[in-house]
């Protein structure tokens, strides 16, 4: 593996973090990780094109929760057959609310786990972001490079309007 | 305002607490030892404790079980539904509201356990293979309760967990007290990531969308408890909308009653506004029409129907043992909050916390009365001897509960941000001239 360095320019501004990221990534100069104390649109659109693939998991999840609803009532009513208030062993009415409360449940819990999976969280080791301030107030753009082009970066940063440049 | 204020003032609310806070904590703990003790000692003796008298079975147990799950549902209400109705005037309300929620929740979840003869068998409710080879019975509106319940506590503390992680990672970078490594842990090492905030704000919206249908379900769940009985006074198709309108108006009152004195101890003037205080008041004031509607509909329907036994129960309500109950629950629940209709009422916060303590009483009258005067009035006319008198096990289990649901939300709000930095953050990126706290 080649040998990197990082780079890490604190912004004032999430746009002008974007703009920023965005020219490092233009000119292929590294890769490039952001941070910022809020969701930021113009981050968001810079860095990410897809679609979170959070909403096929939670639509699994709930398919599988409404499926679960309905066929462990019925496994459990066929298991042991007994009938109460004159009702038909598979009632299917009564079996709704639970078929509707699962789906919820799967999903949400199917759209948590799938979440922390993809936001790379619990992550035990180390503390947070690279700079205490990037949950408070700034927002960062941390270019992992290639030694010989660490000074373009900078000087990418800077031109982007960067207030300060470490690394 | 700025991003750095933010920060500062509401983790500033993470302070140090002062005497007030440690005397609140106090009193609330003990209330709670109280319920604690009541509560073994009624598991100790038999449920015999308590105040039933055939066919009076049901009382304040469950009375309190529909009482704090209907508190629960306003936190989702302001958190979710307001979320997807992009009701900007929420971010300052929403945190709270969602704790409160929570706590509700657990409150409520122990109800029904200490309902039971023999709580220590709850898991019995549980559908699990055991030694006895038998299921739960799935047509029973009791078990969709377990489903409903269990359900809304996981999505909403999930949902409460969501919001807060980034808070407390900001907490993490700021608090260097004896709580950073517990923050650090809880924090789960967020880092505010563009691709962490891109899945978050997709799980967000996910979360919203999906406790919206879910908190409607659960109170509606909660009401055929009661609709599925053919017990006059029970037996209405009303109960799931009217049930789900009185949830969100006894709740909302409770969040007045809550962020009125929490905004002036952590002076957060600035932030949680009269405009969040009259909006909430408006709220408040639709539900209550709602369920006024509601009250008047169920006489409507008894007389109309010609059921005389559905006619004798409303009549015996009015004016029968449990008059006073149902006269005070009428006047805290309908007459009252037509004064909301007066803005100067609404926007004055010493009246409107005075009205929401009434509210919160007139709520929990009318559980109280629908569950005891119906049973009370069934279709024996030899059973309608029966008197229902609640006895000191019971009132000091219903005050334990206050105790335990006011130390999980006054430890909450001295340990964790009570206001979401990150939404507030978010509200100041509105166009130039927009105030985040008035909009």
């Amino acid at each position: 593996m080649a040998e990197t360095t990082e780079i890490l320019g604190i912004f004032d501004h999430g746009a002008t973090a974007a703009a920023g990221a965005r020219a490092v990534l233009d000119d292929g100069l590294g890769k490039v990780v952001a941070y910022s104390p809020v969701p930021d649109h113009a981050l968001d659109q810079a860095l990410h094109s897809k679609i979170s693939p959070i909403r096929t998991v939670v639509l699994i999840g709930g398919i599988l929760g409404c499926a679960t609803g309905f066929l462990f009532p019925i496994y459990t009513v066929l298991d042991w057959p007994m009938i109460t208030g004159g009702k038909p062993l598979i009632s299917i009415p009564p079996f709704v609310v639970i078929a509707f409360e699962l789906t919820i449940l799967f999903a949400a819990v199917g759209g948590m786990a799938s979440f922390l999976w993809l936001a790379g969280v619990p992550r035990m080791t180390g503390s947070g972001a690279p700079d205490e301030r990037f949950t408070n107030d700034k927002t960062g753009i941390s270019v992992t490079c290639r030694p010989a082009d660490a000074d373009a970066v900078r000087a990418s940063l800077e031109r982007h309007g960067a207030e300060e440049v470490k690394g | 305002m700025s991003f750095a204020k933010i920060n500062d003032d509401i983790l500033r609310t993470l302070r140090a607490p002062g005497p007030l806070w440690y005397g609140g904590v106090v009193v609330a703990i003990s209330l709670a030892l109280v319920g604690l003790y009541a509560f073994l000692y009624q598991a100790r003796t038999g449920l015999g404790v308590a105040g039933y008298e055939h066919p009076i079975l049901w009382g304040i147990y469950i009375t309190d079980f529909v009482f704090w799950v209907g508190i629960a549902h306003s936190g989702t209400l302001i958190s979710a539904v307001l979320f997807l109705f992009r009701a900007r005037w929420r971010t300052a309300v929403a945190r709270a509201a969602e704790a409160m929620t929570v706590f509700a929740v657990m409150t409520a979840g122990l109800f029904p356990i200490i309902h039971i003869g023999r709580p220590w068998f709850f898991y019995w409710l549980l559908p699990y293979p055991n030694e006895r080879q038998l299921w739960v019975n799935f047509r029973s509106p009791l078990v969709w309760d377990v489903f409903a319940i269990s359900t809304y506590l996981t999505v909403s503390a999930m949902f409460l967990y969501l919001g807060l992680m980034p808070d407390i990672a900001a907490a993490r970078d700021r608090i260097k007290d004896w709580r950073q490594p517990i923050y650090k842990v809880l924090a789960l090492g967020w880092r505010g990531t563009s691709r962490q905030w891109h899945h978050h704000a997709a799980l967000y919206g996910f979360f919203a969308a999906l406790a919206t249908p879910l908190v409607i379900s659960v109170h509606s769940v909660v009401s055929w408890d009661f609709a599925m009985a053919i017990l006059p006074g029970w037996h209405s198709t009303i109960f799931a909308p009217y049930f789900v309108a009185g949830a969100i108006f006894s709740g909302i009152a409770m969040v007045i009653t809550l962020l009125l004195p929490m905004r002036r101890a952590f002076k957060l003037e600035s932030y949680i506004t009269v405009h969040h205080f009259e909006n909430l008041a408006k709220l408040m004031l639709t539900t209550s029409l709602i369920v006024g509607y509601a009250y008047l509909t169920e006489f409507f329907v008894a007389w109309y129907s010609g059921n005389v036994f559905e006619q004798g129960t409303f009549y015996d309500r009015m004016f029968g043992q449990y008059w006073g109950y149902s006269w005070m629950m009428f006047t805290c629940n309908v007459i009252l909050p037509l004064l909301l209709f007066i803005k100067a009422f609404r926007t004055n916060l010493a009246a409107l916390f005075v009205l929401s303590i009434f509210v919160n009483i007139g709520m929990w009258l009318e559980r109280y009365v629908i569950i005891v005067s119906s049973l009370s009035h069934d279709f024996d006319p030899a059973n309608w001897a029966g008197v229902y008198q609640p006895t000191w096990v019971e009132g000091a289990i219903t005050v334990g509960s206050f105790g335990l649901f006011f130390t999980l939300f006054l430890l909450f709000i001295k340990n964790f941000p009570a206001v979401s930095i990150t939404e507030m953050k978010e509200s100041l990126e509105q166009p130039a001239g927009a105030d985040p706290a008035n909009s």
